[in-house]
């Protein structure tokens, strides 16, 4: 929970998470020391320098570190924590769906477990989706269009084994496609940026929402047009919104135009724990204000409701969170107090 | 040593002449960017020139369009006969290095690493998106200085190569944007039209304001990816030292560090 300065309380849903080992032990090739410097790159780059941590807790950090700086020291109420496997990169995987079910059973009502496949395994990537509904009843999956199989460099949402696996989760009620579209992962044959296969994939599965990641950065521009014609389309604004602290005018700029073309309502936080902690992403985006003449232009605007709808109803809505229920239950959850 | 003053001449026309070389995604020069680490000159006039990008991962069509960039312009410095080309710590700095060493094309190289992807294909691409960002300066300017639609979708290129901006940008712009309107053969006598879309349309009078729109998206974009490439390319290599705010190890190497204040002289009684 999140209380502003004047008092109300925000209910907040980081609809972005990890919980990695991309420590050296983990590392099964110069890829997979190239990946996190890369994301410790990310982190040095555009967190405010009290912000920092040290390389070694960046490569590797406990569940206590994850439950503490998430929960206890910042202000998310539910994390989505988004399963990344890289195993070509890292011995164990980079953040598996075992690895995070480990972290959301011993911290109950916290966690919601997202899992992840790659439709060119073909009959196993199917396996793969009823394994995890049945094991981990997931609601949603994270997807990354960019990665390598064997000799593939990547795939398109619209491809035909993509179809198929889709076709599937809507079956089984996973409805929250999320899709990395955006920077640092392994961008290889033609554009693996591209986001015209959002507009396919969204057009031929009304009943999936796909929430694009980093809202398609670096191709932001062509998010947006996209995303104005699907109703089931929406941003995440991980990567995005730290620039609300080295470059404010720009992060004024784009969230002036994802509301204007996106939506108010199709927008979702995500801290992408740990590249950046919550709590210094939530208090700066409260206390942001667009400028007068980016308002102006644009005619939108950043109330305290939408920034209300952004942190946390909009993600709430997508995973069936019932906002009431749930605060009841983590009042009464003694594990807060317990991991202080 | 009677060479060394001609060839440090001939590498500086070399840095000269990489101001030319724009990173396609950014729009903006890869010397200005700091990705180009070092450039030498051979009494043979063989020039070899070290670059390296914000990160590993960065993609590899870019990498391949900088690199290609970066040996036309080299080549076309008088007194240069031959171009190495080094890229650092990349995905594919091998394969690029290799190939490229092995004498083979770029869009050979690259079709094979990406599995048949067309390096023109995404020139063009990119292409596009520099002259909407170029263009979109200009008209913003001319808007603000208070010309209408129609003045604006009616100027000849004479009228153009007479204007005078006063807001900096612009100023920079101007020329930039000239040059890619003559390059695609859009413009180039006096009496042709000044502003034309990326495929060749009149700008549309009545709908200035929506062409503007998609514009700024472009702008926007581009401004968000320079600035994340600007901070990656500042802090790859660099540890986080939480304790002080002094230079690294790699500050020097990349001489980002200034030069010493003079010490005073503790040897003196």
């Amino acid at each position: 929970m999140y209380t502003t300065p004047e008092g109300k309380d925000i209910f907040i849903v980081d609809g972005h998470t990890h919980f990695w080992d991309g420590s050296p032990e983990n590392q099964a090739n110069i890829h997979g020391k190239q990946f996190i410097e890369c994301f410790y790159a990310y982190h040095t780059a555009l967190s405010p320098q009290e912000q920092l941590w040290e390389k070694a807790k960046f490569e590797k950090y406990s569940a206590d570190d994850l439950y503490r700086d998430l929960f206890i020291d910042g202000p998310d109420d539910v994390a989505i924590v988004q399963s990344t496997y890289l195993l070509d990169f890292y011995k164990n995987g980079f953040n598996t769906i075992e690895r995070n079910a480990t972290v959301a059973e011993r911290f109950p009502e916290r966690f919601i477990v997202n899992g992840s496949f790659d439709p060119r395994d073909g009959e196993k990537a199917l396996e793969y989706i009823h394994y995890m509904k049945e094991t981990y009843d997931i609601q949603g999956v994270k997807m990354y269009t960019a990665e390598w199989n064997g000799a593939s460099r990547g795939w398109r949402l619209n491809d035909p084994d993509a179809y198929k696996c889709f076709e599937l989760c809507d079956k089984l009620g996973i409805r929250n496609i999320h899709v990395h579209k955006g920077p640092t992962i392994i961008p290889l044959s033609k554009d693996a940026f591209d986001v015209h296969d959002v507009d396919y994939a969204a057009t031929d599965f009304q009943n999936l929402n796909w929430v694009i990641e980093h809202c398609g950065l670096p191709r932001l521009d062509d998010f947006c047009w996209i995303a104005v014609q699907e109703t089931n389309v929406y941003g995440g604004l991980a990567v995005a919104l730290p620039f609300i602290h080295s470059r404010p005018r720009y992060f004024a700029e784009m969230i002036a135009e994802l509301l204007f073309w996106v939506g108010e309502d199709n927008i979702l936080f995500g801290s992408d724990y740990a590249i950046w902690t919550p709590q210094w992403l939530v208090e700066k985006f409260w206390a942001f204000e667009l400028p007068e003449d980016v308002k102006q232009e644009r005619g939108v605007d950043l109330t305290p409701e939408i920034k209300e709808k952004i942190l946390g109803l909009n993600a709430a809505r997508l995973y069936g969170i019932d906002i009431e229920a749930k605060k009841k239950a983590l009042a009464q959850s003694p594990i807060s107090i317990a991991a202080e | 040593m009677t060479t060394a003053k001609p060839r440090s001449r001939l590498e500086g026309r070399v840095w000269q002449a990489l101001d030319n070389v724009m990173d396609p995604e950014l729009d903006e020069p890869i010397t200005e960017l700091g990705f180009v680490e070092a450039v030498a000159v051979s009494e043979e006039g063989i020039a070899s020139v070290q670059f390296r990008l914000p990160t590993y991962w960065c993609a590899p069509n870019f990498a391949f369009l900088m690199a290609e960039g970066i040996r036309n312009e080299a080549l076309s410095v008088p007194g240069v006969g031959e171009v190495r080309i080094n890229l650092c710590d990349h995905l594919l700095a091998e394969e690029m290095n290799t190939g490229l060493s092995q004498g083979r094309g770029f869009a050979e190289i690259f079709g094979a690493v990406s599995g048949g992807g067309n390096l023109e294909e995404v020139r063009e691409t990119f292409e596009r998106k520099a002259f909407k960002r170029r263009q979109e300066v200009l008209l913003r300017a001319l808007i603000a200085a208070g010309s209408d639609a129609k003045a604006i979708a009616t100027m000849t290129l004479g009228a153009f190569d007479r204007l005078d901006f006063a807001d900096p940008d612009a100023r920079h712009q101007k020329p930039r944007y000239r040059q890619l309107l003559t390059k695609r053969g859009l413009a180039g006598r006096p009496q042709d039209l000044a502003f034309r879309t990326f495929d060749a349309n009149p700008l549309p009078q009545d709908a200035l304001d929506d062409y503007l729109d998609e514009l700024r998206r472009v702008r926007i974009n581009m401004e968000f990816n320079g600035s994340l490439c600007r901070g990656l390319a500042k802090t790859r290599y660099k540890e986080v030292d939480l304790s002080r705010d002094e230079p690294t190890l790699i500050d020097f190497m990349l001489d980002r560090v200034p030069p010493p204040e003079p010490q005073p002289d503790r040897s003196a009684p």
